[in-house]
């Protein structure tokens, strides 16, 4: 029989690609994807080791480099567990069986006799025939997987549930394991002096005098382009400053009136598409309608960006905690002119990016600053203020909701008309100019606008437009702006977080409207029956119906991230006194057949607390030149003190495929609390984030 | 360039940097200690938090003459996957980590509590985490371990 290879195992058929099996028993497994903090190297060790009927612990997995490891693309979108996990699922089953074919040999047996448990094949009656280690010399793995059925895996060892992250111990004992911590012989130190703002060119700029600075071993000048290549790292640091202060720039005001966005967004040109446009019906009701806004935010990871890279032999090596390595290579290579062949990215683990960050430029500018120096290994760190002002952000958006509500209590004609800018920039989505430094040094303040994936990617400001409820007619219009001003690209589920936002807030007033219960209401407009068990699983565990005290509000609200990823439901309780606390995210998930259970329930609270800091605190201050909010004081994020109580309730499908979790819990934490501080204060608040002068705004306004 | 004297972890180092230089650039690249982590320069990130004479300091904003002659320990010192902490043995159980980029400054920051009030409560600890951050949003098992790790834990 035959059967469909896994898409990513099609792109990379060969078994030796993937995984090797020394005769020291050891295993070393590639995959495409990164781990990002979110766990995946784990989650696909314990795929591995039940599918092999091995120890986890024998297994490596090696970081992802362009050279060896299978190219899966891009390690976003929560689809690591939907690409990897099918394909490490499929690769190791078949290795199994080779080894098991193998073993029979030896033993003049049946194959399928053969059970491997703790990396030994042994006979039905627990005869020992032979180990992987043992066998490993005779099997070839240098072959194409083959397109037929392979055997279930219930012929290995009993299924490990449960595997501590294999990247913890490292962190938690300090030991180097971050992009941050690589050192090489010879490594100088680089830093960037940026323009004052985007679209700002560079007049004159005190090379020489900075060249003479102690420790500074070149500076590097290239159109807008301006850095320090140093000794010490402080060294850089100083003589990149003095640089940046000394240097004379033309003065940009290119950026919009942060007070006039909504205004902004309709003026801009746009590309529309139409999501979704049924038939009107038409009918006499009133209608309902309202603005929804979503602030820009960025991804602040807690490490600001940081590259490594060496020019020596023609071969430029990078190291990098980019989340598209092989992507990122054709764009470095293309950018400098280099045969791709002679570019090499390596993974590295970094902090928490949650989308494109400032990763990918930093590596270009190790690349460039190598380029310069060839032979020295040559380390980009940017500052924390550098990171806030020039990554890629996640787009403002606005959107204006109208829904038509028949005498029964439903929605008969439910309308989105959506503006944000796009939300992929990365390199190798953005064909030309997507590298920072790369467009500075070119002498292009801007780089060109992003764009949206396609929606056979599941979109990108139009991710999770159109609404999983069952509404009679439902129509869609979603623009993307032609002008980025302010540089946007992929943040944690896209466009999906403040699509779920209005929608699920929007749902709440029309609940409110003909005063139906938001959870009964809800239910009475779905038909998929996982998006109801979530509901009201979510609302069981949290109390749903009960009475709540003065100053208290409970608000709920739901998505299916992407309407064909995981399910996730919210219900919040909040207290509304002088300012607005989250007390507590009750939160129910369903990811289908569950590889960590352990796993999914740290990406879903984890998820739940940055969407908590999303919806309270963040958003991108900037003036007409700039953006403003560089440190963490003026881009404030949620303290310790001011995160809610997670409670993450997992339903098991382990007869549904595997889905990602890491992006599910976005939108609707956000759309609950919204609606909880309406149950708590009748006052709907329909622009992020809820900080205090918003609520006002909002109470001056109803 | 200048010559300045620290122990660190117990070990007695003599190093000659530029005046001025950052104690956490002393920590991590001349003497390789890289637990530390560098988040924000300005001391409002807690990444880069290690003790100066047993006080939990942001070591980004701290010039090298000012940890002249000081004992400094870093998450190095604070204990080994051997012999761990009490606090990185709760960690490792409550999994509290996802990106771990800002855990050694909040395990040096929990550290110093848990010795100068081995039982504080839930408040106690997220008070003295005011000034660390945590992007991934690991906050509530952070917090979960450190009270495991309390003496009042059973």
């Amino acid at each position: 029989m035959t059967a469909e290879l896994p898409p990513t195992l099609a792109a990379n058929p060969n078994l030796s690609k993937w995984i090797n099996i020394n005769s020291d028993g050891s295993i070393e497994l590639r995959i495409g994807k990164v781990e990002l903090g979110q766990g995946i190297l784990t989650a696909i060790t314990l795929i591995a080791a039940n599918e092999l009927g091995v120890d986890p612990g024998v297994i490596t997995m090696t970081a992802t480099n362009t050279s060896h490891s299978p190219n899966e693309g891009l390690t976003a979108g929560s689809k690591s567990i939907q690409d990897s996990g099918p394909s490490v699922s499929w690769v190791c089953a078949e290795v199994r069986r080779l080894f098991a074919q193998a073993a029979a040999r030896l033993a003049d047996l049946q194959a399928l006799d053969l059970r491997p448990v703790n990396g030994e094949f042994r006979n039905l009656d627990g005869t020992y025939i032979a180990s992987y280690a043992e066998l490993a010399g005779l099997v070839d793995l240098n072959i194409k997987a083959s397109a037929t059925d392979l055997p279930n895996n219930e012929t290995t060892q009993d299924s490990i549930d449960e595997l501590r992250r294999i990247d913890l111990p490292d962190k938690i004992f300090g030991r180097p394991r971050f992009i941050h911590d690589l050192i090489f012989e010879g490594m100088l130190h680089a830093r960037i002096a940026r323009p004052p703002g985007p679209g700002a060119h560079l007049i004159a700029a005190p090379v020489e005098e900075v060249k003479a600075m102690p420790g500074v071993r070149t500076v590097v000048s290239t159109g807008d382009f301006l850095a320090v290549i140093a000794t010490r790292e402080g060294q850089a640091q100083q003589a990149a400053d003095y640089l940046a202060q000394h240097s004379s720039w033309t003065e940009s005001k290119a950026l919009p009136d942060q007070d006039a966005l909504v205004d902004w967004f309709h003026e801009q040109p746009v590309q529309t598409i139409q999501v979704r446009n049924d038939p009107m019906i038409g009918r006499p009701e009133p209608q309902l309608s309202a603005t929804y806004t979503r602030p820009f935010l960025v991804h602040g990871s807690i490490g600001p960006s940081c590259a490594v890279a060496t020019l020596q032999d023609e071969v430029l090596q990078i190291w990098t905690n980019s989340q598209g390595v092989f992507g990122l290579r054709s764009a470095i290579a293309s950018a400098l002119g280099i045969k791709v062949e002679l570019v090499v990215v390596q993974h590295v683990e970094g902090p928490g990016s949650y989308g494109h960050n400032g990763a990918d430029d930093a590596a270009f500018e190790a690349a460039l600053l190598a380029t310069a120096m060839p032979g020295n290994p040559i380390r980009v760190q940017w500052t924390r203020a550098e990171d806030l002002a020039w990554e890629p952000v996640s787009s403002a958006m606005v959107s204006h909701l109208a829904a038509t509500i028949n005498q029964e209590g439903r929605i008969t004609e439910w309308s989105t008309e959506l503006w944000s800018n796009g939300h992929a920039g990365r390199p190798g989505y953005n064909r030309e100019l997507s590298l920072l430094s790369d467009a500075h040094r070119s002498g292009i303040g801007q780089l060109p606008p992003a764009v949206d994936p396609p929606a056979e990617a599941s979109y990108g400001g139009a991710r999770n437009l159109e609404p999983l409820y069952d509404f009679p007619s439902v129509n869609l219009l979603a623009h993307r702006l032609l002008t980025m001003p302010i540089r946007t690209s992929a943040l944690r589920s896209l466009g999906a977080h403040h699509n779920i936002f209005a929608m699920e807030s929007f749902l709440d007033e029309l609940a409110d409207q003909v005063n139906i219960d938001p959870l009964e209401f809800r239910l009475s407009h779905l038909v998929d029956e996982r998006a109801k068990d979530v509901l009201k699983a979510a609302a069981a565990a949290a109390g749903w119906g009960e009475k709540l005290p003065d100053n208290q509000g409970r608000g709920i609200a739901f998505a299916r991230y992407k309407n064909r990823g995981a399910y996730c439901a919210v219900v919040a309780d909040v207290i509304a006194v002088d300012s607005i606390e989250v007390k507590k995210l009750t939160v129910a998930v369903d990811v289908g057949r569950i590889i960590s259970a352990d796993g999914v329930r740290n990406q879903i609270e984890g998820g739940a607390i940055q969407a908590t800091s999303w919806t309270l605190r963040e958003e991108v201050k900037f003036d007409r030149s700039k953006i403003t909010s560089t440190d963490w004081e003026t881009y404030p994020i949620l303290r310790f003190r001011e995160v809610p109580r997670v409670e993450v309730h997992l339903i098991s499908r382990p007869d549904q495929p595997s889905l990602g979790s890491g992006e599910a819990a976005m939108g609707p934490v956000s759309a609950a609390i919204g609606n909880a501080i309406f149950s708590a204060l009748g006052v709907r608040l329909r622009n992020l984030p809820f900080t205090q002068e918003n609520i006002v705004k909002a109470i001056e306004a109803s | 360039m200048s010559e300045f004297n620290l122990t660190v972890n117990g070990v007695t180092h003599s190093v000659d940097v530029p005046e001025g230089t950052s104690l956490l650039e002393v920590l991590r690249n001349d003497l390789d200690l890289k637990s530390v982590k560098f988040g924000c320069g300005t001391g409002l990130c807690g990444a880069c938090v290690i003790w100066i004479n047993g006080h939990p300091t942001p070591s980004c904003e701290t010039p090298i003459e000012y940890a002249d002659g000081a004992s400094i320990q870093t998450l190095e010192g604070l204990g080994t996957e051997a012999n761990p902490h009490p606090l990185q043995t709760a960690f490792l159980d409550h999994q509290a980590g996802q990106c771990g980029y800002c855990l050694s400054g909040i395990l040096m920051t929990a550290g110093a509590l848990l010795r100068d009030n081995p039982s504080p409560t839930e408040q106690e600890v997220t008070t003295a985490l005011e000034r660390n951050l945590c992007r991934c949003g690991t906050h509530q098992r952070i917090v979960e371990a450190i009270m495991d790790a309390t003496q009042g834990a059973s």
